[in-house]
């Protein structure tokens, strides 16, 4: 995919992220909004897979460490063809497969159930490590929240893939720099974030979240690089995407009302004309 | 009787044969390998034995992923580390997924020794047992310690083991011991009370019926390997012949085999049941022989307490 491609799907994924957690009165929109270029490059230029066949053992894995943020995962996951986009609605209700956090049980295309903080990127050096033992191809990737790098268990697993020399990992950290408490500069200053990957034995890479040729770029690389693990600190903007909700910490946990949902949709609608102007 | 050996040993060299069998099997550690006897894993199969370091929770996430790419991973620490520590992990990254992850869990309970309290962890049963789809294993000699890893392996889905680190007699040495998950066994028959046993305190139960025998009182024991299903129909079906039952474990009479077994009872067919285990009390130091006297979880103290309850 080119870039207005990527841009033009990346929109559709943040369509999906606000009706499915408006349809659910209830969902984390910030931090969806925020990876969703990060999403859409991972799963329709990134990774090798096969919605067709989610359990292809030999496929490239994803694991969402900051689980919340489930409605972009979902969102990527149905744009890509993994199942209906009209499930969306279903977020969070009795009965669906889209639950309130990722389970690998209730949803083919989830390799792996989280939301409980700092537990998935331990998951992913599993799936890392196994691939190695095996002289596996495949590629592990794990997404994680700025916040959620307060979790001591995110150190233990860093240390561990350091240590293991897993270059088959990226790890990806979601740099918004909001979480539901406040800056997370201001709860418990996780920074520098760079610094700190990099005293664990990654190789860093910092990265405009939002830049399909830097994440282009940065994915590269981290394919590129053999004997570490790498880190890519993608510095976003909360929210992006939703003229009300970019860098707004109240809009971590918190669903639109209609009133909003339609200003939402509507500053996304804008969004997919002036893609279609640079496309004319 | 046949020789002393921890089942932490068992584990060990369960372990190594089973390396040998599946090679899918992998073995991870949180630097205690040379206590937990997975070293002799380490030995025979480097190259599938991983040292997690000091860091049981990331250690259990690591085998979660290991499992979704379809190894057989057995982690292991002390009871304390790997139920205790990192029980939300278990919970939620092993249990809730529902994945291929057994737990070999050693220095269990109060014949830990002389490391004291900290370390001697008599919640672990408790815990694992409230963790929806996971099955809970206390076998109670090496025989059956061995099996026990041994069906561990064959089983898919999440498994807890907990093994001690004081040796201890060898009493499931007959030709006719057959084991399955989820299967309990009269070891010793009897018609005025069972005694319903786990672990180490299989032996101390013997010991104690062989007392209550000189004081004409006729006790049934039933080993209890598998927590986690119960074995609901032999436990009842004892209980409507004698009437009464005590259980035993070293473990906290709350949440533990007592409570198992009081679940099942209450609901079914309800007797007296005496609980013989720590009583909500931590341990101490002390050597494992001294600890199990002084609960009262020897064969002497598991007779008294009978003796007394009766």
């Amino acid at each position: 995919m080119n870039n207005l491609e990527l841009k033009k799907t990346a929109n559709q994924v943040r369509k999906g992220i606000v009706t499915a957690v408006h349809a659910a009165k209830a969902g984390h929109p910030g931090g969806s909004l925020s990876a969703a270029d990060i999403y859409t490059y991972l799963y329709f230029e990134e990774m090798k897979v096969d919605p067709k066949n989610p359990d292809d053992p030999d496929r490239d894995r994803f694991v969402l460490s900051k689980g919340h943020t489930a409605p972009g995962l979902y969102s990527t996951l149905a744009n890509r063809g993994y199942f209906p986009v009209e499930d969306l609605l279903t977020l969070r209700k009795l009965g669906s497969h889209l639950q309130g956090h990722p389970c690998m049980q209730h949803l083919p295309g989830v390799d792996m159930s989280s939301g409980s903080l700092g537990q998935g990127v331990s998951a992913a050096v599993g799936m890392a490590l196994g691939g190695k033992i095996d002289n596996k191809a495949f590629r592990v990737y794990t997404l994680l929240g700025d916040g959620e790098i307060e979790e001591g268990q995110v150190w233990e697993a860093a240390m561990f893939a350091g240590a293991k020399k897993l270059d088959n990992l990226t790890v990806i950290v979601d740099n918004n720099g909001l979480q539901i408490d406040g800056p997370v500069a201001e709860v418990n200053d996780p920074n520098p974030i760079d610094k700190k990957f990099e005293a664990f034995n990654f190789h860093v890479i910092n990265v405009d979240a939002h830049d399909f040729d830097a994440i282009r770029a940065a994915f590269k690389e981290a394919r590129e690089t053999k004997g570490m693990p790498t880190a890519i600190i993608a510095h976003s903007l909360k929210g992006k995407g939703v003229s009300f909700m970019e860098g707004q910490v109240g809009w971590h946990g918190k669903a639109p009302n209609d009133e909003e949902y339609e200003i939402a949709m509507k500053d996304l609608a804008k969004i997919d004309e002036e893609l279609a102007k640079e496309e004319a | 009787m046949a020789d002393k050996i921890a089942t932490r040993e068992s584990y060990g060299n369960a372990l190594k044969e089973l390396g040998e069998k599946n090679p899918n099997v992998v073995v991870l550690d949180a630097d205690l390998a040379a206590a937990t006897k997975t070293g002799v894993f380490k030995k025979a199969f480097p190259d599938r034995f991983f040292d997690c370091g000091i860091a049981e929770c990331n250690m259990v996430g690591v085998a979660a992923g290991l499992a979704t790419v379809g190894k057989i991973p057995f982690v292991s620490s002390f009871a304390m580390f790997a139920a205790g520590r990192a029980f939300e992990q278990v919970r939620n990254s092993v249990g809730y997924p529902h994945l291929n992850v057994k737990i070999g869990a050693t220095h269990a309970g109060i014949t830990v020794g002389e490391d004291g309290a900290s370390h001697q962890c008599n919640e672990d049963i408790a815990l694992m047992r409230t963790i929806p789809g996971m099955v809970v294993m206390c076998p109670s000699d090496d025989i059956e310690a061995k099996a026990c890893v041994a069906a561990a392996a064959e089983y898919e889905g999440p498994v807890y083991m907990r093994f001690g680190r004081a040796a201890c007699p060898v009493i499931n040495d007959r030709p006719d011991y057959h084991f399955e998950i989820g299967k309990g066994t009269v070891v010793r028959e009897g018609k005025d009370l069972t005694i319903v046993a786990t672990g180490v305190c299989v032996g101390s139960a013997l010991e104690a019926a062989e007392m209550l025998e000189k004081d004409g009182v006729s006790a049934e024991v039933i080993n209890i390997c598998t927590i986690k299903p119960l074995d609901e129909e032999l436990i009842i079906k004892s209980a409507k012949k004698t009437g009464k039952v005590v259980t035993a474990e070293e473990h906290s009479v709350i949440g533990g085999l007592g409570s198992a077994v009081c679940d099942a009872l209450c609901a079914s067919y309800p007797v007296p049941v005496k609980k013989i285990g720590m009583q909500d009390v931590f341990g101490e130091s002390g050597s494992a022989a001294a600890l199990m006297e002084k609960y009262q979880l020897d064969g002497k103290g598991v007779y008294a307490q009978i003796r007394e309850w009766l």
